[in-house]
């Protein structure tokens, strides 16, 4: 059972300090965060998530620069605690709308009601966000919202144009005007991982989705999700590879779902029916290695060009349709240690580029603000040494690598056919918004 | 009244106590305590709220308690919340104080609103302090009837809650009986949830009642609970579920049809998306299918898929834990990963303490097939930014070389590490192709041609180093300038500050020496006369050693010093064996993440004194122990010692616990015996006992009671032969116990002399020793002792266990026997019956 629990800032302050069994010793916050704190000097990368420190075991997870800590002394299933940290970080937004330090700050005591009902003497209860409701009296005090961007920008509505306030809401707080807006959300997010090999060739490349809901329907009302009939679970067989490009076969080679779930049509017509609780949790996650087409090309090259001089060329080409437009893409290259100098030239006519060079860590960043589908884009960098330059150079360098956001597209295929709302009267009519957009994880190219 | 706030203000500038806002909101509080004007409420609320900020950030507002239970009298719900947060939080420091609060919190337990009866209920149960549990037990009586499960779920918490302040009163109230039978009653699955939470940590902690506390969990682990359990899984939350898994990974079938049920019936908690949940699934049929070994492997193969899934879908802490235990089912059973190696790639941007893990698997599935694509793998990772994990996955390289057949490709990227020339990658390198001649001497030829062309200069690292100069010594005969790169090094042994380099300097340039004693033989006289004059022992030692055998004569210094070497086939692993399969025992616990058993990371002072299962483990047991043996300490809570170890863990946690609540005397008594630790333990090693232990004996005969000095000689042979010298390790005894069935339970009666002399269980122990069976471990106290025995048969391994609780009152021994050989029990039965109805015996 878990012994204390606290949040911490990322100063390290105790904003929310819970003690259920006092078993472990004052000041387990000071130390914890020193420890965290120190891991990376000793030269040992980040502080693993759980580790002991005289005999207490301490568990974190990080969200919105917070850190969710658990403390104990016996040897619980790491798992367990993980989730539940993380659970209770998703419960604070679904009650705060915000998850920051500032909103936690202003609603301590509201949090403080949901651990109360969440933990009793170290043993978890419930982390409900619906049955929690009945247990918070506390009025969410609402940070502005909008200078938090939710999942994509606004640009990834189609149909309908929506405010980006509305997915930022507390679950007990009401609309101006008294009125809960009925809505729902249903989102399916993929992080996209691609290794490409120095001539291009795909090493590895796997998605990993999630179809997220949040809802704010009153009443709870079934709903029945359906995917598009070709997706198909298991690479049993062997034949998948086969009809696995082309044929539009969405092949997951594994997935989960949560609780609440129905899965008795699943097999059937692919619909997956289930009574939302409010609040935001995935209902179901996938996992997809079968090949599919990468949204980006790079092409990379680094040479030497005379004594301490080089040159580097990264080409970025964007292999979607013209209609999908990615943005926040940052491209980053790691260069040779004796690095001393760079200088950079864009192609002509390029807006919203931005290029560095960061000293510290020897790294060029070229970031930019959007990607149109099927456009090119190209950075030349010329390199200066401190020291001649001994052996393979693109050993030294590299591999390039790219983070990206694209609302409105997934390389999986996989599709909500429809979502269908078991519905009370005529004239309910909820807003439902059902959003793509995928995110790279690892997306790599090796020089 | 209050102090003017300024006088009071930061006696240390550095940390802010905050005495003076504490003391203006004292006053404050005071104000509004009597007030009934409008609003106050509010006012109130903000005062609260400060109270509670403070309390947040380790300022110490215990001094407004008084204030605080004087503003509480209100109908206010999120004022009371914060009050009862404030009161549970100091109410152990303030108990005269607290005595305050039991009036309102008793009113509110009577309250119309189930959620005012049930908060009030919890407050009460928070508030630790000793001296008012009086109060509790009527409002917890109450709670636990409620008719609303809200507060039935509170109260249950309550029970426990009580126990810890004390056992005697809520034992006394008969609340665990209560909670026994809402355990198998209740509607609400989270009120049996906790009745089972409650049960299981009151059970642990019920020390010396170990007989009838090891009975109440037989009944937990019965057929009817589990499958009682079982089938409302689906209706549990998902953290009761785990709570259920965890139990029924303990159960033991009574049958292969049994096992699949169970399986059956839990095959879709797989896809759930709760990582703890599927671990505790994966627990269940890992622990079940421990006996069956194709169908433990298929078990491998059916969690790997959400194991999978579950690392890339969750956040990275999340995915950590998981692929903590893919690890160790990777390193347990690697040919069935070995076609999943691009899933232990690494990403870029995952944090370090991931790719050690993947590094790890990564040469753990490398096989003929797929060891090229693992091997350009890693030499990626070696150009990598991170040394660390390039220097990881240099040595993942290494390893793999090591546990191949074909090294020929593999040879040739090490040795291209070698002409990188980024000193770190350099460094590991040799170290590794040091250890590839050790294994591959044929290679030498390659190797030794690359080695040669690196400049000594160039390696700093001690261990890099130490592998260059054995290699130089080593193969002295075919690297041309071996005798002159030795000189050079000899000429800087005051700039050597490794200890170990040097040691590797004088061996060397000894061999050397061997084969070239012409070029060598300067620098040898050198290397020798700095040695003798070396401020390190080992050093001087050495060199004296090669010094006088040199003297004594070449050719036995050669043989001595440079013997012809075999290959070594294979390296020493680090961990045994027996250290693993602990870790896998304890799968879905932290264990599995610090790759350690839980006894190495489990603090002694923090368990219950009583705790000696884990010790079971790295047998600090036996004859040392015997001669300190303090009969009243002889305690062990032997009772969980053939649960699996994951119970272990909770056991003692919760003792732990016990001793956060208990009185100083324990402290006290654990120090006034120095040897407690040991002592604590009544564990004889069977393969040392032969000797017997004295104290024991002087009590014995302190109380007159005349015990044989040596186990009487069986009259009459039994049918069956024992081995007298038979041993079993305490980890195998455990996993053995708890895979048998049961093959004979019964009772049988202690003639009178035999309880006579069991005033300790030692006596017993040496006569059972007598008779071919030994005792791996015992524990108790009068009346009630219990020991686990075992035996073997004398020609073969076929082995019998034992459990036997001796009550001394009733004069009764009950005896369970687990048999490798089922057959064999009768005999063995009555050949242990005899040997018990002997004890005592003169």
């Amino acid at each position: 059972m878990i012994s204390q629990f606290f949040i911490l800032s990322q100063r390290g302050d105790n904003i929310v300090f819970r003690d259920y069994r006092g078993e472990v010793p004052k000041g387990s916050a000071e130390i914890f965060f020193r420890k965290v704190k120190f891991w990376k000097d000793d030269g040992d990368g980040d502080a693993p998530p759980v580790f002991n420190v005289d005999g207490v075991n301490y568990f974190h997870v990080k969200d919105a620069g917070l850190l969710f800590v658990a403390t104990t002394r016996v040897n619980l299933s790491p798992s367990l605690v993980l989730e539940l940290l993380r659970r209770i970080s998703r419960v604070v937004k679904d009650y705060l709308g915000v998850l920051s330090e500032e909103s936690l700050r202003k609603n301590f005591v509201l949090v403080y009601e949901l651990l109360d009902q969440i933990i009793d003497f170290g043993y978890v209860q419930t982390t409900s966000t619906e049955l929690l409701k009945s247990y918070v009296f506390n009025e969410p005090v609402v940070v502005d919202p909008t200078q938090f961007l939710p999942l994509g920008s606004a640009g990834i509505f189609t149909a309908k144009r929506m405010p980006v306030t509305t997915i930022a809401k507390s679950v007990v707080a009401n609309e101006r005007g008294g009125r809960k807006r009925e809505e729902i959300f249903v989102d399916i997010i993929e992080k996209m991982s691609v290794t490409f090999n120095s001539s291009g060739y795909i090493l590895t490349s796997e998605i990993d989705g999630t179809i997220q809901l949040k809802s704010y329907l009153t009443g709870n009302p079934e709903i029945r999700l359906a995917l598009n009939e070709e997706v198909s679970i298991g690479r049993g067989g062997g034949s998948a590879y086969d009809y696995g490009l082309g044929t539009g076969a969405v092949i997951l080679d594994d997935c989960n779902f949560h609780e609440s779930v129905h899965l008795d049509s699943f097999d059937v017509d692919r619909t997956l029916s289930l009574v939302p609780t409010d609040g935001e949790f995935p209902v179901m996650n996938y996992r997809i290695t079968q090949e599919f087409k990468p949204p980006f090309r790079i092409n990379s090259l680094i040479e030497e060009a005379g004594p301490l001089k080089a040159g580097v060329i990264i080409k970025v080409r964007a292999d979607f349709p013209s209609s999908i437009i990615a943005d926040k893409i940052l491209v980053q290259i790691p260069l040779p240690p004796y690095t001393t100098r760079v200088s950079f030239e864009l192609e002509p006519g390029a807006v919203g580029n931005t290029t560095d060079f960061k000293e510290a860590n020897k790294r060029v960043e070229w970031g930019l603000k959007k990607i149109v589908g099927g456009s090119e884009h190209t950075l030349h960098a010329k390199l200066t040494f401190s020291q001649e330059s001994h052996g393979n150079i693109t050993k030294e360098a590299g591999p390039v690598s790219m983070t990206f956001t694209i609302p409105m597209f997934n390389s999986s295929r996989l599709q909500v056919k429809y979502l269908h709302i078991t519905k009370k009267s005529k004239s309910y009519n909820p807003y439902r918004w059902v959003r793509y957009v995928t995110h790279s994880n690892s997306y790599v190219a090796r020089l | 009244m209050a102090p003017p706030a300024q006088a009071q203000r930061s006696s240390s500038p550095s940390q802010p106590s905050g005495k003076g806002e504490v003391a203006d909101v004292k006053s404050q509080l005071r104000n509004l305590a009597g007030s009934r004007a409008p609003g106050v409420d509010d006012s109130k609320r903000e005062l609260f709220k400060k109270v509670i900020s403070y309390m947040t950030i380790g300022i110490d507002v215990s001094s407004v308690f008084g204030e605080m239970v004087m503003c509480s009298a209100t109908s206010d719900i999120v004022l009371k919340k914060m009050c009862y947060l404030y009161v549970g939080n100091y109410a152990k420091v303030n108990p005269d104080l607290a005595l305050l609060t039991i009036n309102f919190l008793q009113r509110d337990c009577k309250d119309e609103d189930p959620m005012i009866r049930g908060l009030a209920l919890r407050s009460l149960c928070s508030l630790r302090v000793t001296n008012l549990v009086e109060y509790l037990v009527g409002p917890l009586g109450a709670g636990l009837k409620d008719n609303n499960s809200y507060v039935r779920m509170i109260a249950v918490m309550g029970v426990l809650k009580l126990y810890h302040i004390s056992a005697s009163t809520c034992v006394d109230a008969d609340f665990p009986t209560t909670l026994k039978h809402l355990l198998l009653n209740d509607r609400d699955t989270q009120v049996v949830a906790n009745c089972l939470s409650a049960l299981q940590e009151i059970w642990s902690l019920g020390g010396s009642a170990s007989e009838e506390v090891s009975r109440e969990r037989e009944i937990l682990l019965s057929k009817p609970v589990i499958y009682y359990l079982l089938n409302r899984i689906r209706e549990f939350s998902e953290w009761a579920q785990c709570l259920v898994l965890e139990l029924v990974a303990k159960y033991v079938p009574a049958d292969p049809n049994e096992i699949f049920d169970v399986m059956n019936l839990l095959e879709d908690r797989l896809q759930h998306a709760n990582g703890a949940v599927v671990l505790a699934t994966a627990k269940v049929f890992l622990q079940l299918t421990l006996s069956m070994t194709d169908v433990h492997q298929q078990v491998y193969e059916r969690i790997k898929a959400p194991l999978l899934t579950l690392v890339s879908s969750g956040s990275p802490e999340q995915s950590y834990a998981v692929l903590s235990h893919l690890h160790l089912l990777v390193m347990r059973a690697p040919f069935i990963f070995s076609s999943d190696y691009k899933h232990f790639y690494c990403q870029y941007n995952e944090p370090s303490y991931v790719k050690k893990l993947k590094l790890e698997m990564l040469t753990a599935v490398a096989n003929e097939s797929n060891t090229y694509e693992i091997v350009t793998e890693l030499c990626e990772y070696a150009a990598n930014v991170d040394i660390p994990i390039a220097r990881e996955s240099i040595r993942a390289v290494g390893k793999i070389a090591l546990q191949q057949y074909d090294v020929n490709a593999i040879v040739d990227r090490l040795l291209q590490f070698l002409e990188m020339e980024k000193d770190y990658v350099t460094a590991e390198a040799l170290v590794l192709v040091k250890d590839l001649l050790r294994k591959y001497p044929q290679w030498s030829q390659d190797c030794i041609a690359v080695v040669g062309n690196i400049s000594s200069k160039n390696v700093q690292e001690p261990k890099a180093k130490a592998a260059l100069i054995w290699m130089l010594g080593e193969y002295s005969h075919e690297m041309h300038d071996a005798p002159y790169i030795l000189e050079g090094l000899i000429e800087n042994w005051e700039d050597e500050h490794s200890a170990e380099v040097r040691l590797h300097l004088l061996t060397a340039v000894m061999k050397c020496f061997f084969k070239r004693a012409p070029e060598t033989q300067k620098s040898l006289g050198a290397a020798l006369a700095a040695g003798l004059a070396d401020f390190h022992q080992d050093v001087h030692d050495r060199a004296l050693f090669y010094y006088r055998l040199l003297q004594y004569n070449i050719s036995v210094a050669e043989r001595v010093v440079n013997p012809p070497k075999q290959a070594v086939s294979v390296f020493a692993d680090t961990q045994s064996s027996e250290i693993k399969d602990r870790i896998f025992d304890e799968f879905n616990s932290l264990s599995v993440v610090y790759q350690k058993p839980s006894y190495m990371f489990t603090y002694k002072e923090h368990r219950g004194p009583f705790e000696f299962s884990d010790e079971i483990g790295n047998l600090s047991i036996g004859t040392e122990s015997t001669d300190t043996v303090v009969p009243n300490r002889v305690e062990a809570n032997d009772k969980d010692l053939l649960l699996s170890t994951s119970e272990k863990e909770e056991t003692r946690g919760l003792n732990n616990s016990s001793s956060a609540y208990s009185a100083p005397s324990y402290d006290a008594s654990s120090l006034s015996v120095p040897t407690s630790q040991l002592s604590e333990l009544a564990i004889s090693n069977p393969s040392v006992s032969g000797n017997v232990p004295q104290p024991s004996f002087a009590i014995d005969d302190l109380l007159g009671l005349g015990l044989p000095t040596a186990p009487a000689p069986a009259p009459s042979p039994p049918p069956l032969k024992l081995n007298p010298k038979a041993v079993l390790d305490p980890t195998t005894f455990q996993q053995k116990w708890r895979q048998l069935p049961i093959s004979l339970s019964q009772e049988y009666s202690i003639n009178p002399q035999g309880v006579a002399a069991l005033t300790t269980p030692q006596a017993l122990l040496r006569h059972m020793q007598g008779q071919s069976i030994h005792c791996i471990a015992s524990g108790g106290q009068s009346p009630n002792f219990k020991f686990f025995f075992f035996a073997q048969k004398a020609e073969e391994s076929s082995t019998f266990l034992v459990e036997c609780i001796v009550n001394t009152s009733s004069a009764k021994a009950q005896i369970k026997i687990k048999a490798d050989d089922q057959n064999a029990t009768q005999p063995f039965s009555s050949v242990f019956q005899s040997a018990l109805s002997k004890f005592g015996m003169p």
